[in-house]
């Protein structure tokens, strides 16, 4: 079968799991008045940006055959920094340019530590996971930080929530960086570069691909965006709340990995990541107006990661069988 | 008498492809077959429809007179059936012995019987005079002559009435490989049929009574060993006359482009000193073990350098990293492709243009329309068989894979190539390709490193041949002044050598 042909279905492969969940709702009389409406897409996008955002740094990461644990204390940590740092009179574009970077500090040194020591990327962020939170705790002595009203607050804000415009800055924000980075990882070099390394490290040594500066710069790119992340956070909730996010990297990675990424690298596309960062905020907001409970979402949830992964071995593994 | 296995008129498809498409072949008790025929030629299906892991889809199978369909590998299995595949299957982190009764533990009363174990592993080293090799090592630790070792003895262990080898003598040297005859040998006087699939036909005329041929799917053609002449079988297996298959090119030598003077890595090699001329193709002749891949690894910049002197195009630059070496227009093949190499899951055009990403993007961005120009056109000039540009290059076969392994490195405009082991586990075809691209490269004035176990072809190509022992590479000589026992003599260190 033609190459290209099957590297389409692979694509549309999530997309089908995504319009599948919307019909699964929509299906329901009673949901489906509130669940197809404008505003409560507007909704679900706005509830989107947070994992898609790092999503699109956890991809990254992913298809260049790593992981990152400590996604959601970093989103907690620069969260409570920008409020820290709105509460202090800084003026809003250096919070967000200090935000990032400090998220982009901690990817380096994330980076810096796996590439260095060579360790397991698993452990160095799991670890990192646990000294971020506890920062963020202390940052914010261990309670919320509430600074006063300030531009940052638009960029999640939802006005007009009966029509599905205008939407919140933050999700055109998501989306540009989503075409941005689609792009960067398809067609430049260095999306090239992460790729062979996830694919096969040591023939990426082999061809003069520097393989621990390309980690450390993959780790600190993604931070940056994790710090944008913590940003979008700060301003949809409008305070810095050390104890959010707790467990946001399993949604992101399961996000990344719905969109056809392998954990073991080598594989994976940001629109992919996108679809199933959607996905996820399809289920969460069509359970709630089912009036599902949380507990029964989080099995939903669950069962859902496992089947579109183990959908996609399947497909790939019946294609492996044609070519013996 | 009825032969003990007998295969008649077979047949297999995946989708559109044909695989095999009506062979036969028949092997008798206490008889070595030697199965022949190009990469592609269905040698390795037609082996995985015998031992179950795949079902035919037409023909018959008998066995001992009856008929016999083995559904699955356990099926085969206790038909007698064991297969023993050249990429190698196992448990690395295992010791031998386990690895050796994997599948088929002894047990007292449900507990492991250690004793037992030790017994049959030990019974079965024995059988193939390897006794004296390190049961309770992990297997991933050992030299890979010594793992082809330890799965025969698993394969023994399960009694075989019939034993398929498939390329088993690629990894190993000629010492090794003489082993492993003799065990054949014992096990073919015992009354195993073995199937013996190789490329190395020399082999199989010392080894093997009779051999079948296959082309493109079907049995072309058998007889006795004895009787065949070596030129006709090739030409049963290609289907076209490869005459020379070593093409003697004639070019001349330029100016040195590379100086390596004592060249240490950590442990190996101890010593390397040459010269390497422009359009020469220098050949490094060694048992396994001998530093060879280690040096040409340590010039590269994947291993560190402890010490010594390499001058590239006159350029003092030892330790450089494999970067820097590309940049100066020196490339590596390196021996194990799949594990270093290749990106698997990666296009065919990903995999050749990887290094030099330049000419194919357009303002920053890879153009994916000029990486398959690039590619295409490598692929026409090497003779690529693939569905296309963008196929994933692990569905290639080896030889295919290996033309674009080095397709990169022209791609690359590499002026010195190193290569490891370039013709391993390929077909006569592909290897005549290449053999030809390294004359050709060699009259364009590009300097060649060639490291293989195989004399014939070194004898062949090279201009210069050179023998490493224990670390050390020493003896230069023109390939004229050197005959097969004296570059064996060499590599066994029973030669004199010559001071470098």
């Amino acid at each position: 079968m033609n190459p290209r042909i099957v590297r389409l279905f692979s694509a549309l492969g999530p997309l089908f799991g995504l319009l599948f969940v919307i019909g699964i709702f929509s299906a329901s009389e009673e949901v489906r008045p509130y669940f197809l409406t404008g505003g409560n897409f507007k909704i679900i996008l706005t509830q989107t940006v947070i994992v898609a955002i790092g999503a699109l740094g956890m991809t990254l990461i992913i298809v260049s055959g790593g992981i990152d644990l400590s996604v959601g204390s970093v989103v907690a940590f620069t969260s409570v920094l920008a409020a820290k740092l709105v509460l202090n009179g800084v003026n809003p574009v250096m919070v967000v340019v200090i935000t990032l970077l400090m998220g982009g500090l901690i990817g380096c040194i994330n980076g810096s530590i796996i590439a260095g020591f060579r360790m397991m990327p698993f452990i160095v962020t799991l670890g990192m996971m646990g000294v971020v939170r506890g920062a963020a705790k202390w940052m914010g002595n261990n309670q919320t930080v509430n600074p006063p009203k300030n531009p940052l607050n638009a960029l999640m804000a939802l006005t007009k929530p009966q029509e599905l415009y205008p939407l919140p800055i933050g999700v055109w924000v998501a989306a540009a960086l989503a075409a941005i980075m689609a792009l960067v990882l398809r067609q430049t070099v260095f999306g090239r570069y992460i790729f062979a390394l996830g694919s096969n490290e040591a023939t990426a040594r082999l061809c003069g691909i520097r393989v621990a500066q390309q980690k450390i710069l993959i780790y600190a790119l993604a931070g940056l965006y994790f710090g944008l992340s913590g940003l979008m956070q700060f301003s949809r909730l409008t305070q810095g709340d050390p104890s959010v996010a707790v467990g946001l990297e399993l949604d992101i990675i399961a996000a990344v990995v719905i969109g056809g990424a392998s954990l073991s690298g080598g594989t994976g596309s940001i629109l992919g990541s996108m679809i199933g960062a959607l996905m996820m905020a399809v289920l969460r907001n069509g359970s709630n107006q089912m009036g599902m409970p949380t507990y029964m979402q989080e099995i939903i949830i669950g069962i859902v990661i496992v089947l579109a992964v183990g959908l996609d071995k399947w497909r790939q593994f019946r294609g492996v069988r044609q070519t013996g | 008498m009825t032969p003990r296995l007998v295969m008649r008129n077979v047949k297999k498809s995946f989708g559109a492809t044909r695989a095999l498409c009506g062979v036969s072949l028949e092997v008798g008790a206490g008889e070595v077959l030697a199965l022949i025929g190009e990469n592609g030629a269905g040698k390795s299906t037609l082996m995985k429809v015998l031992s179950g892991a795949y079902l035919p889809d037409a023909g018959t199978i008998e066995l001992n007179g009856r008929a016999f369909v083995p559904g699955d590998p356990l099926h085969a299995r206790q038909g007698g059936i064991e297969m023993i595949y050249q990429e190698l299957t196992l448990a690395p982190h295992l010791s031998i012995e386990e690895n050796i009764v994997l599948g088929g533990e002894p047990t007292r009363w449900g507990w492991l019987d250690r004793k037992k174990r030790r017994a049959m592993a030990k019974a079965a080293l024995d059988e193939l005079d390897q006794g004296s090799l390190p049961v309770d090592a992990p297997a991933g630790s050992r030299p890979i002559a010594e793992q082809q070792i330890v799965e025969i003895a698993r394969a023994l262990v399960r009694q075989p009435k019939v034993l398929i080898l498939d390329e088993p003598t690629s990894s190993l040297t000629k010492r090794d490989a003489e082993s492993l005859f003799r065990v054949i040998r014992r096990l073919r006087d015992r009354g195993v049929s073995v199937i013996y699939i190789s490329h190395f036909l020399e082999e199989c005329q010392a080894l093997c009574g009779r051999f079948t041929v296959l082309r493109d799917g079907e049995s072309v053609g058998s007889g006795t060993m004895a009787e065949a002449d070596l030129s006709q079988i090739i030409r049963m297996m290609v289907g076209r006359e490869v005459k020379d298959i070593y093409p003697r090119m004639p070019h001349t030598l330029g100016e040195p482009v590379l100086n390596v003077r004592r060249l240490a890595g950590r442990t190996k090699p101890a010593s390397v000193s040459f010269d390497l001329r422009a359009g020469e193709i220098l050949g490094i002749a060694g048992l396994v073990g001998a530093g060879r891949t280690e040096s040409l690894r340590a010039l590269f910049g994947l291993d560190d350098t402890r010490i010594g002197s390499v001058k590239v195009f006159g350029a003092e630059s030892v330790g450089l990293s494999p970067r820097r070496r590309l940049e100066q227009g020196v490339g590596l093949l390196s021996e194990d492709r799949k594990a270093e190499g290749l990106l698997l899951g990666r296009s065919l055009a990903d995999n050749l243009t990887l290094t030099r990403l330049g000419p194919v993007s357009r303002m920053g961005l890879v153009s994916d329309r000029l990486q398959a120009e690039k590619t295409t056109a490598w692929m026409k000039r090497l003779d690529v068989r693939a569905q296309g540009s963008e196929q994933a290059i692990g569905e290639l076969s080896g030889g295919n894979q290996q033309k674009v392994a080095i397709g990169r490195l022209l791609h690359h405009e590499a002026r010195i190539l190193l290569l490891d082991e370039p013709t391993r586990g390929i077909d006569v075809g592909s290897k005549a390709q290449i053999y030809r691209l390294i004359g050709e490269l060699a009259v364009a004035g590009k300097s060649i490193v060639f490291v293989s176990s195989y004399l014939p072809e070194l004898l062949g190509i090279c201009d210069t041949v050179a023998v490493m022992c224990r670390g050390v590479l020493a003896d230069l000589r023109p390939a004229e002044r050197w005959t097969e026992q004296e570059i064996m003599a060499a590599a066994i260190g029973q030669a004199p050598a010559t001071q470098p």
